[in-house]
């Protein structure tokens, strides 16, 4: 994994069509958990599919499937743009 | 390799044995359960909490066994009440069920890599388990195969392809149970650690993996530094080979090695690893091209929107019509029943009044509410089935998220505007319980049909005469009522009533597909079922209590001087009116009327006397009851359908002792908004009384609605009156 730091941004500053790869997830909280239970692991790349038309959620392509999240509730996660 | 082990069954013969199935939402778990098992599904609750317990009996080689469909799960680590009552079923630790003999794993397929990461803590158990692999047609559409040999291989358990879950595939996967229980596997993963070493090696065998060896982690360890023939030539022949076991080896000779617990990036590590060495990936970008470019229209900002209002007018429109024809039926056929058996009793009042009156008005107004549930989930199946109803909460959750619901509980909401029965059972489309009941408890504030009839009695009598604007603004601002009272009081709920912590909302949106028929058709019936069993029951015992208030005390001698204060009043008064003043007075005198007249005070601050009040008081078990029941306290019989005009001339003229107008237009918005705020419904607190498992909930709704209501009410009149 490459060096993130100068280049890491938070899930929610994600925009539509967008790729990324996560760099870290803070301290475990139990959303955070069910979050990285639905795949969203440290170093998992994944693709902004769409955002809903008020905003939120935000619906990505990770591991195959298709999940949907809240942008308040990805809190924690920092993510780095891949093109 | 084998990464199993086949122990002997444990149980003893005489217990009847159990199989759980198992698996993520989404994967196919309960169309695969309802192709298993058909109609003879019971559907009950877990002791003690809301969640619906789905179970069958099997017959398997002459042998009798129960199957029971657990929740969908996304790990076992559980963090609501749901997942907490499935992941102790699988563990054997819910108190009404043994531990299960055989866990059924039900993967997709199309989805494999986040369903194994739930498989391999599955694995972790030591339960014997049994893999149905469904969603297959959709890999191998675009002439992709799943290599099942490996598959079992890594796995340690069997693996059963039910595509299409057509009748022969259940064929296979029954016998493959009866196997199961006979000679179980349980399966033993090798996960590998976090660690550095763990990491380094797990790559190792993915890269292994990708060119056809299947190598167990010990066997990696070993061959780091005495690696076999085979092993050699790997490493010469592929540099990415040789790069891995070069890492590995660097780390395994500084660091001892060890074998902590795995964790959820491990996992995850695993089940890349086995998804890409078993099926093949698809063309990126490409996975699903058809549910692509059909939610390029669904969830478009404006086009989404607008099919999602055309979605929903369709289904409120169909719930408010369809069903209209098949509740008169209903309704006609009870008093059809009423009318066969009435004359039979006409010696034994009692008894033909109990019969008519009680039992069978009382079990017509509950049976009255099936159309509207039988067409609400026909419509919940099937869009659940195509994939739809995930999306409309994706294009739903801003709206409805802010105050502590999530986008699925707009199908509740909205179908309570038809009737909040079947609203508060579509309730359960919500995956987490504490939405779930916030949604439940606000559902029957949404202006039902059945409050519609007294919004247009009083609408007519007391707004119209300012014009037809002012009453189609009224009869709007009833229907917006309660939607707006509705969101603070979620908010409220939400912070002090409901405990519980608050998850994430994370939703999936699966490609879409066909619903079975079969499935459809399964929801509704036992929706169905369970309203009429376990709702009507109750309603049933309430009606009769109800009854028994608005019938006794009464007596023939009362009777008798009923009919001489008609009849020496008015000597030429029809039978029709004499019957009437009977009527009137004999509920006027019974427990109910009595009530009412002494309660009286508690409602003259909102401006109603004895009479509004009893027929507020009678209209508690079916607000529906209440035009008919003005009209009898109005003297006008029940016939008022046939004249709504009479009872609206009788309101008007209607005075208080001093001689003032008993109601004003004033004094009709008070009424028109307690009805609109009030619970008056005993099959909606039955249902959700049902619906959460105790009787808790429905006494908190009912009593939050009442004092609502009537405060509501007493504000207008304070209000209104000093304006």
């Amino acid at each position: 994994m490459s060096a993130p730091a100068a280049t890491s941004m938070g899930f929610a500053k994600l925009r539509k069509g967008m790729r990324a790869r996560i760099v870290s997830i803070a301290s475990s909280s139990e959303a955070l958990q069910r979050i990285q239970e639905m795949g969203l692991t440290v170093g998992t790349t994944f693709r902004v599919v769409k955002v809903a038309p008020f905003g939120d959620p935000v619906e990505i392509d990770v591991r195959g499937y298709r999940l949907c999240l809240r942008r308040a509730e990805t809190q924690g996660i920092e993510v780095e743009a891949i093109s | 390799m084998s990464v199993s082990a086949v122990v002997a069954p444990v149980t003893s013969p005489s217990q009847t044995r159990l199989v759980a199935i198992v698996g993520n939402p989404n994967a196919g778990k309960t169309s695969l359960f309802n192709a298993l098992t058909g109609s003879s599904q019971k559907v009950g609750n877990y002791p003690g909490v809301t969640v619906e317990k789905v179970s069958a009996e099997l017959k398997l080689e002459g042998e009798r066994i129960d199957c029971i469909d657990v929740p969908g799960l996304y790990s076992l680590a559980p963090r609501s009440e749901d997942e907490r009552v499935a992941a102790d079923v699988i563990l054997g630790k819910c108190t009404d069920l043994s531990k299960p003999d055989l866990l059924v794993c039900v993967l997709d397929a199309s989805n494999l890599e986040r369903n194994l990461f739930f498989y391999s803590q599955l694995a972790d158990l030591g339960i014997p388990l049994l893999v149905a692999l469904t969603m297959v047609d959709r890999i191998e559409r675009d002439g992709r195969r799943v290599d099942y040999a490996r598959l079992t291989n890594l796995l340690g358990a069997e693996v059963i392809p039910v595509n299409g879950h057509k009748a022969k595939g259940m064929v296979v996967l029954k016998e493959a149970i009866a196997k199961n229980l006979a000679a179980p596997r349980i399966p033993k993963l090798e996960l590998g650690g976090p660690d550095a070493l763990e990491g380094k090696i797990a790559l190792l065998r993915e890269r292994l993996a990708r060119i056809g060896m299947d190598v167990t982690s010990g066997e990696v360890r070993e061959s780091l530094f005495d690696p076999s023939e085979e092993m050699q030539l790997y490493l010469s022949d592929f540099p990415e080979v040789r790069e891995a076991f070069d890492e590995a080896k660097a780390i395994a000779a500084i660091e001892p090695a060890q074998a902590p617990p795995a964790d959820t990036a491990t996992r995850y590590q695993w089940a890349g690893m086995v998804q890409r060495a078993t099926v093949p990936q698809p063309v990126e970008g490409r996975q699903r091209p058809l549910t692509d470019r059909i939610d390029y229209v669904l969830t478009h900002r404006v086009f989404g929107l607008g099919v999602f209002l055309g979605v929903m007018y369709l289904v409120f429109q169909s719930i408010y019509t369809f069903s209209q024809p098949l509740m008169d039926l209903i309704s006609k056929g009870f008093s059809f029943v009423g009318g066969l058996i009435g004359p039979h009793l006409e010696n034994v009042p009692i008894l033909k009044s109990l019969a008519v009156d009680g039992l069978i008005a009382g079990v017509g107004s509950a049976l009255v509410f099936l159309p509207q549930i039988l067409i609400l989930f026909f419509f919940i199946a099937f869009l659940e089935g195509t994939g739809y109803l995930a999306r409309a909460a994706f294009l739903m959750d801003k709206l409805l998220g802010w105050c502590g619901l999530n986008g699925r509980a707009f199908i509740p909401l909205l179908s309570s505007f038809a009737c909040a029965i079947p609203g508060i059972m579509a309730a359960r489309v919500m995956p987490d319980s504490k939405s779930r009941l916030a949604t439940i408890l606000v559902a029957p504030l949404m202006s039902c049909s059945a409050r519609l009839p007294v919004y247009l009695l009083l609408i007519g009598a007391f707004i119209a005469p300012y014009g037809p604007i002012w009453a189609g603004f009224a009869l709007f601002a009833m229907h917006l009522l309660g939607l707006l009272v509705a969101i603070p009081i979620v908010w409220f709920l939400n912070r002090g009533v409901i405990k519980g912590k608050r998850l994430p909302f994370l939703l999936e949106l699966p490609p879409y597909q066909w619903p079975r028929w079969r499935d459809v058709w399964l929801a509704m019936y036992f929706r169905a079922k369970v309203f009429v069993t376990t709702a009507g029951t109750t309603i049933v015992v309430m009606s009769i209590l109800i009854w028994g208030l608005s019938f006794f005390p009464r007596s023939n001698e009362a009777r008798a001087r009923y009919q001489t204060e008609v009849t020496r009043r008015n000597p030429s008064a029809s039978q029709d009116v004499i019957d009437h003043h009977v009527q009137e007075q004999e509920l006027a005198h019974s427990y109910l009327g009595r009530f009412g007249k002494g309660i009286e005070p508690v409602f003259v601050p909102a401006g109603f006397d004895w009479r509004i009040t009893t027929a507020i008081l009678s209209a508690f078990p079916a607000r529906e009851t209440v035009v008919p029941s003005l009209g009898i306290i109005f003297s006008l019989g029940t016939d008022t359908e046939k004249d709504p005009k009479a009872l609206q001339q009788a309101m008007r003229d209607a005075r208080w002792p001093d001689g003032r107008p008993l109601m004003t237009p004033l004094t009709a918005v008070g009424l028109m908004v307690f009805f609109a705020l009030c619970c008056q419904c005993m099959s909606t607190l039955a249902t959700v009384k049902r619906e959460t498992n105790s009787w808790k909930w429905p006494v908190f709704m009912f009593t939050y609605m009442s004092l609502l209501a009537y405060l509501a009410a007493v504000g207008i009149h304070q209000i209104g009156s000093r304006i």
